[in-house]
C-alpha cells in the first residue's frame, strides 16, 4: 500500500508562498499530503473512501431495521447487546433494554439510514469522489479551479457527518423524523437528535455549495484547447448538470434548515400552525405557521436531488458502455439535450411529492403534467445507452456486468415511478413500500450498481493494478440477485397497502392479529403478505454478505492487484487514460490538445479500434474522414 | 502543469476563474435568500387577515442604514476602480470608509434588534393588553414599568400606521398579569422572518466585512507582488458586498414598508 500513498506528491500552491517562508525546503509531511490535501485526486480519493464507509454504515442500519421488521419486539442476534451498550444513558430509558429495538429506536435509524445514504454516501461519492477524481483529467485540467475550495468541501462533508454519527451517542439518540424532516413532527420530538440532524445538514450544504461551484467553474474555465462542449464525454455534461442542481436546489433546503433551526431554539413559528397539539396538550407556540412550507421547501432540493443521485451513475454508465462495447455512443447529441432537459425541469416537479397533502387539485394536475414530461428525456437517455449496444462488439468485464445491469434496473425504477406520478394512482400508493420499491429500485440497484461499475472501472488508473475480475463477478452477481429479492417483494407489499415507517412492519395492521383482537377489518394486511418479512430479511443479510468479496477484492487489489501493462488499459478514447499512471500531481506532462470527439471507438480506417480524443488529424488518403456522432 | 486562468481571462469567455466562482456563488445566494422569500410570501398570504403587523419597524434607522449601504456600495466601486488605475492610497481610503459603513450598519442593527427586544406585549387578567418598551423590570418589586399604552382590542397592537400612539409610563402589578412576551423572534411570524432575514443577512454584511478587512489589512500584501491578482481579489469580494447590499434593498421594502 506505501507505493499506493507514495504517487501524490505534496500539492503546493505556487501562488501562496506564505506556507514556505522561513525554512529553506517545504516539506509537508503525512498531513499535508493525505488529510490537508489540495490535489483534486487526493481530495476524490477521500471523498470515496468517506462515502464507502458510510455506505456500509447505512448499509447496517437496514439490516438491523429489517430484522425489527420481520421479528418485532425480539431481540437482535449478535448485535443486541451491544445496541444495549451503546445506547446507554445513566437515568435515561435504555432504548435497546434487552437487545430489542424500541420504537423510537427504529425511527432514529429509519431517519439515519435515509439521511446517511443520501447526503453522506450517494451523493459524495457519485458527485464528489467520481467528479473529483475523473472530471479534471477528462476536461484536460490539470486541476480544479479553486483547490483550496475543494479542500474545504471535503472538511465541511466531513464535518457534517461527524455530527450526524455522533448525534447516535447524545441522550435521546438521533433525528427521528425521517430523512425528510416533516414539521412539526421535527420539533415535537423532545429530544436532540434533530438539533444535530439540522447542524450536520447545513455543514454538508454548505460542502456540495463549495463543490458544485468548483465543478462547474473547472469545466467551464479549464477545459483543454480543443474540447469544446460537444467533444466532452457525457460523464463531464452529467456532472456539469448535477453540479447546477446542488448549486439551485440546495440553497432553499438550507433556508428551510435555518428555519427549523429557529423553531427549535428561538421558539419561532415557521412551520406550527396555530392551535397545534403535542402529546394531547396544546403546545406553547406562537403558531401561524405553514406544515406544508417545510415540505415545499424539502421537496423543491428533494426531487432534484433524486437527479443528483442517478445523472452521474448515468455518465459513469454511458462511458463503460461505449468503452466495452467498442462503438459510438448512439446518439450523444440526444443524450446532451436530454441531461439539460432532465437538470430544467426536475425543478418544477417536487410537488409530486405531496398530492396526499391537500393542497390542491389544481396544483396537483400541474405537478402531474411536467412529471410525465419529464420522464420522457430519461426515457430518451435509457433509449439511447441500449440503442449502443447494438452491434458492438461487447467485453464482458466486471465494469460492464454493472453498467449493463443498471439499464434494466433504472428501467424497472422509472417505470413504477409513473403511476406514483399520476395523482389518482397515487393516492393508493403513497406511503407505503411501493414507493421504497421504486426509489431503491432506482437508486439501490440503479445507481450503486453505477458506482460499483464506476470503481470498477477506474481503479486500475488510481492504483495501476486491476481488481480481481473473478471476485468482481461473484459480487456481481450475488449484488444482482438479491437486490431483486429485497426489493420486488415491497411492490407488492405496497399494492397490497403496507404503509412504510411503521417500527412493527405492519403487524398491527395484519389480518392475523386483528381478528384475534376480534375486530372486523376488512383488508388488513394478508398473511402471505406479511409472510414476505422473512424471506426479505435473510435477502438484505446475504446482500450484505456480497458486499464482503467487494470489500476483500478492493483492499487486497491496491497492493496485489494485478498489475496494469498500459497507461490505457481499457483502451479507452477519454483524456483521462492519457496520463500516466497514476496522474501525477498536474495530471499531465504537457497541455493536452484535443482534436476529437469522445467515443471515437472502431473507426474505419484507423489503426486501432479506438482514437483517444487528445490524437491528431492524420490525413491519409485511405482514411476518409468519416463523420461521428460526436460533431 | 499550472492552473489555468487564474488571473487573466479565458479568451472564449472572457472571465476568470474566480469571477466564474462568484457569480455561481451569488446564484445560489439567491436561490437562498429566494427560499426565505418564499417562506414570507406563503406566510403572509396565510396569515389571518388583519394580523399582519405594519409599522412595526423603526423607519429613521431603517432609512439611515439603507443609505449607509447604498453609500458603502459605492466606496466598494471606489475601491475597486482605484486599484484599477493603481491609486493604492486611493484604495485604502475608500476601503477604510467601507469598512467604517459596514460596522455603523451593524450598530445600528444592534440597537434595531434591543428596540424590539425590550418592546413587550402584556396581557392582562382582565382581557385588556399593555404594550410598549420596558422600563423597570425588576424581580425584587411586585410590579413593572412600561413606557406604553393599554388597549382592549388586540388588532390595535398590528397596525400602527393609522393610530396615533399615545405613549405613557405604566405602572402595572405583577398580580395582574396573565402572560408576557417580548418582541422576539418567537412573537409571531412577521418577527420570526424579520429576525431571520435580517440576521442572516447581517451574518453576511459581517463575512463580508471580514474578507474585506483582511484585503485591506494582511491580504495587501499581495498588492506588491501580484497587482493584478489582487485587484482581481478587490472586484470578487466587491460583487459579493453589492449582493449583499442587494439582498437589503428588497429586505427594506418588504419589512419596513410594507
Ligand atoms: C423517471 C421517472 C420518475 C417518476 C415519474 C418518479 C415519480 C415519483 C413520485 C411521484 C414519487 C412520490 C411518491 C409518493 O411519495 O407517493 C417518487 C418518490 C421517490 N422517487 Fe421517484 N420518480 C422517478 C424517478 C426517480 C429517480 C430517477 C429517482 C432517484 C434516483 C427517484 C427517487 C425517488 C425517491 C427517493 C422517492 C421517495 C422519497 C420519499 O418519500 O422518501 N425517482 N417518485
Ligand atoms: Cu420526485
Amino acid at each position: 500500500m506505501a507505493d499506493f500513498f507514495n504517487q501524490f506528491p505534496p500539492h503546493r500552491d505556487e501562488s501562496h508562498s506564505h506556507d514556505d517562508h522561513g525554512h529553506g525546503h517545504y516539506d509537508p509531511g503525512f498531513w499535508a499530503k493525505y488529510i490537508f490535501s489540495t490535489d483534486h485526486k487526493v481530495i476524490g480519493i477521500q471523498y470515496g473512501i468517506t462515502a464507502l464507509c458510510f455506505l456500509f454504515f447505512g448499509l447496517m442500519l437496514m439490516l438491523l431495521m429489517r430484522w425489527q421488521i420481520a421479528h418485532p419486539g425480539m431481540p437482535v442476534p449478535i448485535f443486541g447487546h451491544l445496541l444495549e451498550l451503546i445506547f446507554q444513558h445513566p437515568g435515561m430509558p435504555n432504548p435497546a433494554a434487552g437487545g430489542v429495538i424500541s420504537p423510537e429506536l427504529y425511527n432514529s435509524f429509519g431517519a439515519m439510514h435515509g439521511t446517511i445514504m443520501v447526503f453522506l454516501g450517494i451523493v459524495p461519492l457519485a458527485f464528489a469522489a467520481f467528479g473529483n477524481y475523473v472530471v479534471p483529467l477528462m476536461i484536460g485540467a490539470p486541476d480544479m479551479a479553486f483547490p483550496r475550495v475543494n479542500m474545504a468541501s471535503y472538511q465541511a462533508y466531513f464535518l457534517g457527518g461527524l455530527v450526524m454519527t455522533v448525534s447516535f451517542f447524545i441522550p435521546g439518540g438521533a433525528a427521528q423524523a425521517g430523512w425528510t424532516s416533516y414539521s412539526p413532527l421535527a420539533t415535537s420530538i423532545p429530544t436532540h437528535g434533530q438539533l444535530f440532524w439540522i447542524i450536520g445538514m447545513i455543514l454538508l450544504i454548505t460542502s456540495s455549495l463549495l463543490g458544485a461551484v468548483n465543478f462547474i467553474a473547472t469545466i467551464i474555465q479549464l477545459r483543454a484547447p480543443g474540447m469544446t462542449w460537444m467533444r466532452m464525454p457525457f460523464f463531464v455534461w452529467a456532472q456539469f448538470v448535477t453540479a447546477f442542481l446542488l448549486l439551485l436546489a440546495f440553497p432553499p433546503l438550507e433556508a428551510a434548515a435555518i428555519m427549523q433551526l429557529m423553531d427549535n431554539v428561538a421558539h419561532t413559528s415557521f412551520f406550527l400552525p396555530t392551535g397545534l397539539a403535542v402529546g394531547g396538550k396544546i403546545a406553547h407556540v406562537a403558531g401561524g405557521g405553514s406544515p406544508l412550507l417545510w415540505q415545499h421547501l424539502f421537496w423543491f432540493l428533494g426531487h432534484p436531488e433524486v437527479y443528483v443521485l442517478i445523472l452521474p451513475a448515468m455518465g459513469i454508465v454511458c462511458e463503460i458502455l461505449a468503452n466495452n462495447s467498442r462503438k459510438p455512443i448512439w446518439g450523444y447529441k440526444s443524450l446532451v439535450y436530454s441531461v439539460l432537459a432532465i437538470g430544467f425541469l426536475s425543478m418544477i416537479v417536487w410537488a409530486h411529492h405531496m398530492y396526499m397533502t391537500g393542497m390542491g387539485t389544481v396544483i396537483s394536475t400541474f405537478f402531474q403534467a411536467t412529471t410525465m414530461i419529464i420522464s420522457i428525456p430519461s426515457v430518451i437517455i435509457l433509449t439511447c445507452l441500449f440503442i449502443s449496444l447494438w452491434g458492438g462488439s461487447i467485453r464482458i468485464n466486471t465494469p460492464m456486468l454493472f453498467a449493463l445491469a443498471f439499464l434494466p434496473m433504472f428501467g424497472i425504477g422509472g417505470l413504477t415511478g409513473l403511476p406514483l406520478g399520476f395523482n389518482v394512482s397515487d393516492v393508493h400508493l403513497h406511503d407505503t413500500y411501493y414507493v421504497i420499491a421504486h426509489f431503491h429500485y432506482v437508486v439501490a440497484p440503479g445507481t450503486i450498481f453505477g458506482l460499483f461499475a464506476g470503481v470498477y472501472y477506474w481503479f486500475p488508473k488510481i492504483t495501476g493494478r486491476r481488481m480481481n475480475e473473478f471476485w468482481g463477478s461473484v459480487h456481481f452477481w450475488c449484488s444482482l440477485l438479491f437486490m431483486n429479492l429485497v426489493f420486488m417483494p415491497m411492490f407488492a407489499q405496497g399494492m397490497a397497502g403496507m404503509l412504510r415507517r411503521m417500527a412493527n412492519g405492519g403487524a398491527n395492521y395484519s389480518a392475523a392479529v386483528n381478528s384475534h383482537a376480534g375486530a372486523d377489518v376488512i383488508g388488513g394486511l394478508s398473511d402471505s403478505i406479511m409472510a414476505l418479512h422473512t424471506p426479505i430479511l435473510w435477502a438484505a443479510v446475504c446482500l450484505g454478505i456480497a458486499q464482503i468479496p467487494f470489500i476483500i477484492n478492493f483492499f487486497w487489489s491496491i497492493s496485489h492487484g494485478e498489475k496494469v501493462g498500459s497507461d490505457n488499459p481499457w483502451q479507452s478514447t477519454t483524456l483521462e487514460w492519457q496520463t500516466p499512471t497514476p496522474p501525477p500531481h498536474g495530471n499531465f506532462e504537457h497541455f493536452p490538445v484535443v482534436y476529437r470527439g469522445p467515443y471515437e471507438y472502431s473507426v474505419p480506417g484507423h489503426m486501432s479500434d479506438f482514437t483517444p480524443q487528445n490524437e491528431p488529424e492524420i490525413s491519409t488518403p485511405a482514411a476518409p474522414k468519416i463523420p461521428t456522432t460526436a460533431h | 502543469m499550472e492552473i489555468p486562468y487564474t488571473v487573466e481571462a479565458r479568451p472564449d469567455t472572457g472571465l476568470y476563474n474566480a469571477k466564474v466562482g462568484i457569480w455561481l456563488f451569488l446564484s445560489s445566494e439567491v436561490m437562498l435568500f429566494g427560499g426565505l422569500f418564499s417562506a414570507y410570501i406563503l406566510l403572509r398570504v396565510g396569515a389571518v387577515p388583519g394580523t399582519w403587523p405594519h409599522g412595526w419597524q423603526n423607519l429613521t434607522l431603517g432609512t439611515i442604514n439603507t443609505v449607509v449601504l447604498a453609500l458603502s456600495a459605492i466606496t466598494t466601486l471606489m475601491a475597486w476602480v482605484a486599484c484599477k488605475v493603481r491609486e493604492f492610497g486611493k484604495f485604502k481610503f475608500f476601503h477604510a470608509c467601507t469598512l467604517l459603513l459596514a460596522v455603523t450598519f451593524l450598530c445600528i442593527k444592534c440597537e434595531e434588534y434591543r428596540e424590539h427586544l425590550n418592546h413587550y406585549e402584556i396581557y392582562m387578567k382582565d382581557g385588556t393588553y399593555a404594550d410598549g418598551d420596558m422600563v423597570q423590570n425588576d424581580a425584587a418589586q411586585d410590579y413593572i414599568v412600561i413606557d406604553g399604552r393599554y388597549t382592549k382590542n388586540e388588532m390595535d397592537l398590528y397596525d400602527l400606521r393609522s393610530q396615533k400612539v399615545v405613549e405613557k409610563e405604566l405602572k402595572i402589578p405583577r398580580s395582574q398579569i396573565q402572560d408576557m412576551q417580548s418582541y422576539g423572534p418567537w412573537h409571531n411570524d412577521y418577527l420570526a422572518l424579520y429576525f431571520t432575514l435580517t440576521g442572516l443577512h447581517a451574518l453576511h454584511i459581517l463575512c463580508g466585512s471580514v474578507v474585506i478587512g483582511y484585503l485591506w489589512g494582511p491580504g495587501r500584501k499581495l498588492w506588491k507582488t501580484d497587482p493584478e491578482r489582487f485587484t482581481n481579489r478587490v472586484e470578487v469580494s466587491g460583487l459579493f458586498w453589492h449582493f449583499v447590499d442587494l439582498v437589503w434593498i428588497f429586505l427594506f421594502p418588504v419589512l419596513y414598508l410594507t
